[in-house]
């Protein structure tokens, strides 16, 4: 049911735009104010999530930790499982955004006739989401020759190393391959796992297909249903330097598919899971150090609390006291 | 609104930005140079031979697919010795080549197929094997 209605919702989403260009000339909406309108809503929702993960205070040093912590000299302590500085931090942060080594410690639970309970290494999800994440790092970098007047040279080789099997015309990206089947791997294991399809969400459904629907639709009109190239970047230039203006061409229908889909995963990101990009800097398991025994943390929400001492208390009842025979301080 | 860790925070919102627009800083101030496409001197070789300019496909289809047809050609030749091509649009033979047919009508690799191919950033590798017509500098003021 879930999976249906994700499904159906981007199928509607795509035909919408399909049709609009197709059937209403709605170039200019779904070319420049709509795409406009996802950037910026995109760029003020991550700056919001930022700030409001920023306004929240973590009293407590929480870091997950799975090494020696930092102590004697003689003691060897481990520096990325225990980081206890900013650079055993940044090294250990590094290392799980780029390469999710958090991820490829997971563990498959089984329990098994005895009872037996056994641990055992699972690896896939870590494989298919790296292959996931790069793709689509790299698909995007790709795309930034629609985005430049002289298109530098670091783009250019990445371009080139992704279409280095030099298959058919125009040439295979590997990473168009990876990508969807990566997406269709994390599919396929979010419906096929009965533990993980429960605890499964339309907003986890939802980004898979969009994302699918973009892959799908840039494939289409890269391998099978051509597009004006041209076109497309003669619209993508005039975006990006401010004067938006449709190209005389026809760019296609299947362009604007293309494009109104990732404008609703733009504008989608900030408010979704998708918003991890920005989150996984701002996770307190992986961005602090363990140093709480090194330095003290005060707890930011302390506020001044109100002391009455002994003193002052004798100075207000002093007389009552020695009326009453009580011993005091200060005569 | 009490931001923990500022510094850090408005840093990585910066980073973030400054990524995120990244295109839109690097293009100001460069000229918006559209591919100019120049199909003289030799595009009249076409009226001469059939009569009428015209390519071996419709224009638009050519502008969409010329690379698949190219690298059908190109299999079609190297592979079948195959040369004869039938046009699907009017039917008229044309010689499967590269250099000996398209090249005698878009006589110019500068000003036709470099201005769309650099572009978009293209690279097509059919120079790899076919020697690249060199080409008068145009005299630069």
């Amino acid at each position: 049911m879930k999976v249906l209605v994700s499904f159906f919702a981007v199928l509607v989403l795509a035909l919408v735009a399909y049709a609009g260009v197709e059937a209403a000339n709605l170039q200019y909406l779904f070319g420049v104010i709509i795409p406009y309108a996802a950037f910026v809503t995109f760029l003020a929702g991550v700056v919001f999530r930022i700030l409001k993960w920023g306004s929240s205070p973590v009293p407590f040093r929480i870091p997950t930790t799975c090494g020696q912590q930092k102590t004697l000299p003689w003691i060897k302590s481990s520096k990325l499982e225990n980081p206890s500085g900013l650079l055993g931090v940044i090294a250990r942060m590094a290392l799980e955004v780029l390469f999710f080594r958090s991820l490829f410690r997971n563990l498959r639970t089984q329990l098994s006739d005895g009872p037996r309970l056994a641990y055992g290494e699972a690896k896939w999800l870590w494989l298919a989401g790296l292959a996931f994440h790069w793709s689509f790092l790299i698909i995007l970098l790709r795309h930034l020759r629609f985005f430049m007047e002289k298109v530098p040279l670091p783009i250019t080789m990445i371009e080139a190393l992704d279409s280095f099997l030099q298959l058919g015309a125009p040439l295979l990206y590997m990473t168009d391959v990876v990508l969807l089947l990566a997406v269709t791997y994390l599919f396929i294991r979010r419906v096929g796992i009965p533990q993980l399809r429960y605890i499964s969400l339309i907003n986890d459904y939802f980004p898979l297909f969009l994302i699918l629907g973009i892959a799908v639709t840039g494939v289409l009109m890269r391998y099978f249903f051509k597009v004006d190239v041209v076109g497309a970047k003669m619209l993508a230039m005039s975006l990006i330097s401010l004067k938006p203006a449709l190209p005389e061409v026809q760019i296609g229908a299947l362009f604007y598919t293309h494009l109104f889909l990732l404008s609703v995963l733009f504008a989608y990101f900030p408010f979704s899971k998708l918003t991890h990009m920005a989150g996984v800097f701002l996770s307190p398991t992986r961005n602090m150090a363990n140093n709480s025994r090194a330095k003290r943390h005060v707890n930011p929400w302390n506020y001044p609390v109100h002391v009455h001492t002994y003193q002052e208390y004798e100075d207000d009842f002093r007389e009552k006291m020695k009326g009453a025979g009580l011993p005091v301080e200060k005569e | 609104m009490r931001l923990y860790n500022g510094g850090l925070i408005i840093t990585g919102i910066v980073v973030f930005l400054a990524l995120a627009t990244f295109p839109f800083y690097y293009n100001i101030g460069k000229a918006n140079a559209k591919p100019d496409i120049k199909l003289e001197p030799a595009i009249k070789m076409s009226e001469e031979r059939y009569g009428k300019k015209q390519c071996v496909e419709p224009k638009e289809w050519i502008r969409r697919e010329h690379m698949v047809l190219l690298n059908h050609w190109r299999d079609a030749v190297v592979r079948d010795e195959n040369r004869g091509y039938l046009s699907t649009d009017t039917g008229t033979r044309f010689n499967m080549s590269l250099q000996n047919e398209c090249m005698q009508c878009h006589s110019s690799k500068k000003n036709f197929c470099d201005q769309c191919h650099n572009y978009m950033a293209v690279k097509p590798f059919c120079w790899d094997c076919h020697i690249a017509p060199t080409e008068k500098e145009e005299a630069r003021s």
